[in-house]
């Protein structure tokens, strides 16, 4: 499966650099959404937290490529190559956490993996490790406190586990420029350690096929058009403008 | 006079700090709760009205600063509910006060924030005259407090900067962004200065708080600080201030400033802004919608703790 055609330059990284970027970007904006909305003040400094460094992710990723605002603000949602899992509406906090989960754990593999490489991606994934160990820690915490915690919280991250499950097969989809990371083996590494937190946190590991389609191909929910047109609407009403 | 009264009446005339042990009178324990908790629900009803242009912020840069801007505020809450329980009331009671409107919070944030340059206008403005009142609350006599607020001027006075940037960007660009730069401080400058409190003769607390040091300066002197450094500020951003009365009074080595709207201050401190129903109802909807978070972090806890005791 490959990205759709806007990777400039041609560099095979270049199109492993614009999804991740993708990622990262999509995934701040849905953490984002969450100021003022926390349920605790402690929350609210830990998930603003995360979407910074997302967000500062996303800006290195995206400057590999071009140039950030026209990548973030002025592409459709068809030229976006981040995994749906990222573009699902943020949910409740069971549906953060659990998201969280998979993909902290996930980045934190496939970081550590091009933190090791020769690509311009290397010394991106190398600062980034630190702070995505932070965000795995932080989502470990909260899926052991919501899934082993009252009767009501546990179902809702039981319901959050079986929800969001059939999109994670997408974070193995092959990206090209990612020729160095053995996807199949990252995934089975990804998918011991999220099986045994679920576990530990007495919630059951969900099972069921992956949904067909993957964002990594610019195929999308109809949620990525709505998060677009707030995220690039003032952008776009002043398209002269620096801000 | 007893000697609990004798060493903190002391201590106040010496200029030095009343600490979370030392005895201290009722009133001034009841005054530091008031304005300590006043401030703290100020900072996180204050992440409404910019915290709803993060989805928007035109460009990544200024969607990293506003994002930490927001949580900053979210911050110095914790630091501020963490120096008022000092003094013997907890975190919760005083978010209940603050959800069942028994508690205020600076009126300043029942006014809306309809385009971007509000962003830039409550970090010149608002955050300005939050430091221009907050910097002498670093040497209030209650050390907890003091201590907080260096922390919390710090950083108000790094938003202050980034505000003033942003509409200095604004005011240098497209003539739409120059236009929507003026017609944000226009609608901010007048409740700005009404966030020093009303003038000092109708400022009833205010000898009692300056006789305990909790406050240094009259609300009259600091709104007049402020005004003075605005107005250089504003012709530097080329943008003007609403105020056809505004001249420099050469006698008075300061500049002298329209009449005030005292009656919107009070309608505005009375629920009737433009916001206060929404600004309150979304904070009540978060607290409801994440109790099920707080239970289960609390019953987790608990089972810890009691697989903990019995091992």
């Amino acid at each position: 499966m490959s990205a759709p055609e806007h990777a400039p330059g041609g560099a095979p990284w270049a199109t492993a650099a614009l999804a991740l970027g993708d990622d990262a970007l999509i995934l701040s904006h849905r953490l984002a959404e969450w100021a003022g909305n926390a349920p605790v003040l402690e929350e609210e400094v830990a998930l603003a937290n995360l979407a910074l460094d997302l967000l500062g992710q996303a800006r290195a990723l995206l400057s590999l490529v071009g140039d950030e605002d026209a990548l973030a603000f002025t592409r459709g949602p068809e030229a976006f190559t981040h995994v749906r899992l990222v573009e699902l509406p943020r949910g409740d906090f069971a549906h953060t956490v659990v998201r969280q989960l998979c993909v902290a754990t996930w980045q934190e593999l496939l970081y550590e993996r091009l933190a090791t490489g020769a690509s311009p991606l290397a010394p991106i994934a190398a600062a980034a490790l630190p702070e995505t160990a932070y965000h795995r820690d932080h989502a470990v915490t909260w899926t052991l406190r919501l899934g082993d915690g009252t009767a009501e919280s546990h179902a809702r991250t039981r319901a959050a586990a079986e929800a969001l499950w059939p999109y994670t097969g997408e974070l193995f989809d092959p990206v090209e420029g990612l020729d160095e990371v053995d996807l199949g083996a990252l995934e089975r590494r990804w998918r011991a350690r999220v099986s045994d937190v679920l576990t530990r946190a007495t919630v059951p590991v969900p099972g069921g096929a992956r949904l067909p389609g993957s964002g990594r191909a610019g195929e999308h929910t109809p949620h990525l058009a709505a998060l677009l047109d707030e995220m690039q609407s003032l952008h776009r009403a002043h398209p002269a403008a620096s801000w | 006079m007893e000697p609990g009264r004798e060493r903190f009446e002391r201590t106040i005339a010496a200029d030095e700090r009343i600490e979370p042990r030392d005895w201290m009178p009722d009133a001034y324990r009841a005054t530091l709760v008031r304005q300590i908790a006043q401030h703290a629900h100020s900072e996180i009803i204050g992440m409404q009205p910019e915290g709803s242009w993060i989805t928007r912020a035109p460009s990544l840069r200024r969607k990293a600063i506003l994002i930490a801007k927001v949580q900053d505020e979210a911050g110095h809450g914790l630091y501020l509910y963490g120096a008022a329980e000092t003094l013997g009331v907890d975190r919760d009671e005083l978010l209940d006060k603050l959800h069942s409107g028994r508690h205020k919070y600076s009126s300043i944030f029942n006014y809306p924030t309809p385009t971007w340059a509000d962003v830039g206008a409550i970090g010149w403005l608002v955050d300005g005259a939050a430091i221009t009142n907050q910097v002498p609350l670093c040497r209030c006599s209650y050390g907890p407090y003091a201590r907080a607020m260096v922390r919390i001027c710090k950083e108000e006075s790094f938003h202050q900067r980034q505000g003033y940037e942003l509409l200095l960007t604004l005011s240098r660009g497209t003539p739409e962004q120059h236009a929507m730069a003026q017609d944000a401080v226009d609608r901010w400058w007048w409740p700005s200065l009404m966030m020093f409190g009303p003038p000092d003769d109708a400022s009833p607390r205010s000898a009692r708080s300056m006789a305990w040091k909790i406050k240094r300066h009259s609300n009259d002197e600091l709104r007049q600080r402020f005004v003075d450094i605005c107005v250089d500020q504003a012709a530097a951003l080329g943008l003007t201030l609403p105020d056809p009365d505004l001249r420099w009074n050469e006698e008075r080595g300061h500049w002298d400033f329209g009449a005030i709207d005292w009656d919107e201050f009070h309608a505005v401190l009375r629920g009737e802004g433009p916001c206060n129903e929404e600004r309150l109802t979304r904070r009540r909807r978060a607290h409801d919608e994440g109790a099920w978070v707080r239970e289960a972090a609390a019953a987790y806890a608990d089972k810890r703790a009691g697989v903990g005791a019995a091992a």
